[in-house]
C-alpha cells in the first residue's frame, strides 16, 4: 500500500506520544488538584513551580509529546473529512508541530526563567 | 401471531423503491424464507441470492429492519418486533438488483490484503505441526471461520466514508495469514495492509464485531495487524520509498 512505512510510524509515534501524555497529563492534573486542597491559587502554584529544573524538564517532554500526538491526529482528521490532497495535510501536520513546540517552549522557558530570577 | 406480515423489499438497483408485500407467516420462518415466499409465489422477478440456506455459504446476507444480517438464520420472530420487515441490499456495495449486490469490490479487497495463502514448502516436504495450543494457532482458528458473508462491510461506517478502506473481512483474512507458521507471505500482506486504506484507518468502533454472523472480532484481528505491522515498520520492512 502506498506510503505503509511512513503511515505506520506516524501512527506508533501518536500511540507512543499518547502513553507519555497520559503520564503527564495525570501528573499535571493530579499536581494541581492535590496543590488547590491546601489552599493555593494558581499564582502561588506558579511562584512554586518555577524556576525549578525538574518541573522544566516535566513540561518540556509534555510539550513535545503534544508537539508529535496533536498534529498527527490533525493530518488524520484532516485526509479523513476534507479534500485536501495528502501533502496539504502532511504540511498542516508540520506547521501546526512548529506552533505548538514554539508556542510551548515560549511559555515553560518563561516560566522557568521568571522563578531562577533570569 | 398474525396470519400474515408485511414486508417492505427494496426494487431497483442504486435508484429504485420499496414495494410492500404480505407473506403468510410459519413457526420458524426465517427472513429468506419470508423472500423467498415473495419470488416463488408472488413476483418471480424479485432478485436475490442464496445457497446454502443453513449458514455456511454467507451469499444470503442483507439489511434486514436496517441491520445487515444472514437470512437464513435469521428468524422473523427475532427481528419482526413490531410486526414488520424491511429488507433491503448490503450497504457499501453496488447494487445489481433488488436484494442482489455486486461482491466483486469485497472480495478484490481480499486479494488486496494479500489473503491469499504463501507456501513456503512442496507437496515433498512433510508435514508442519502445529500444536493445538500453539498462540499464533489460536489467533488463527479465532477469524478462519469467516464465511465472507459481507456482513461487517456492509456495517462498517470507515468503508462507508473511505471506497479504499479494505474493510474488516479482507482484514480478518489477512490476520489468520499472518498466524499461519506455514505462511511466507507476510512481508508483502503487512505492506499491503498497512496505511490509511489499511488496518490504520479502523476507529475500532466494532460495528463488525456487533454484527457478525459468525461472532468473530475482525477488530481484534485488526489490533493484532496494526502491532505487528508497527513492528515491520520500525525494522523498514513496509517498503513504499518512505
Amino acid at each position: 500500500m502506498p506510503g505503509a512505512q511512513i503511515e505506520t510510524k506516524l501512527w506508533v509515534w501518536q500511540r507512543l506520544s499518547a502513553a507519555v501524555l497520559g503520564v503527564c497529563v495525570f501528573v499535571h492534573l493530579g499536581m494541581i488538584i492535590y496543590a488547590v486542597q491546601g489552599g493555593l491559587n494558581a499564582a502561588e502554584i506558579i511562584t512554586r513551580v518555577s524556576g525549578n529544573f525538574l518541573w522544566f524538564v516535566f513540561y518540556a517532554v509534555f510539550i513535545l509529546a503534544v508537539a508529535v500526538h496533536a498534529p498527527i491526529g490533525v493530518r488524520t482528521i484532516l485526509n479523513e473529512m476534507t479534500p485536501l490532497s495528502p501533502k496539504a495535510t502532511h504540511l498542516v501536520m508540520a506547521v501546526l508541530c512548529l506552533v505548538i513546540l514554539v508556542m510551548g517552549f515560549r511559555a515553560v522557558i518563561g516560566l522557568y526563567q521568571a522563578g531562577a530570577g533570569l | 401471531m398474525s396470519n400474515t406480515i408485511k414486508v417492505s423489499v427494496w426494487r431497483g438497483a442504486k435508484d429504485g423503491e420499496y414495494q410492500t408485500f404480505d407473506v403468510p407467516r410459519q413457526p420458524s420462518q426465517t427472513v429468506l424464507d419470508v423472500i423467498t415466499y415473495i419470488q416463488r409465489h408472488i413476483d418471480p422477478t424479485l432478485s436475490y441470492r442464496f445457497a446454502c440456506r443453513v449458514g455456511v455459504c454467507g451469499s444470503c446476507a442483507m439489511t434486514v429492519n436496517g441491520r445487515p444480517r444472514w437470512t437464513c438464520r435469521t428468524h422473523v420472530d427475532k427481528v419482526a418486533t413490531d410486526g414488520t420487515l424491511t429488507v433491503a441490499p448490503l450497504r457499501n456495495l453496488e447494487v445489481v438488483k433488488d436484494l442482489a449486490c455486486d461482491m466483486t469490490t469485497f472480495f478484490e479487497k481480499m486479494n488486496r490484503a494479500e489473503g491469499k495463502f504463501h507456501p513456503t514448502k512442496t507437496r515433498d516436504d512433510d508435514f508442519a505441526f502445529i500444536k493445538p495450543d500453539d498462540k499464533k494457532r489460536k489467533q488463527a482458528a479465532a477469524g478462519i471461520e469467516c464465511i465472507g458473508c459481507g456482513v461487517c462491510y456492509a456495517a462498517c461506517d470507515i468503508v462507508d466514508w473511505n471506497k479504499d478502506y479494505l474493510g474488516p473481512a479482507a482484514l480478518n483474512r489477512a490476520w489468520t495469514l499472518v498466524n499461519d507458521e506455514r505462511d511466507g507471505g507476510n512481508e508483502i500482506r503487512l505492506a499491503a495492509v498497512a496505511g490509511d486504506a489499511g488496518c490504520h484507518a479502523c476507529h475500532s468502533q466494532q460495528g463488525c464485531v456487533e454484527h457478525c454472523p459468525k461472532h468473530l472480532s475482525p477488530t481484534h484481528a485488526i489490533t493484532g495487524l496494526k502491532r505487528e505491522t508497527a513492528k515491520a515498520a520500525i525494522k523498514g520492512l513496509l517498503g513504499g520509498g518512505d
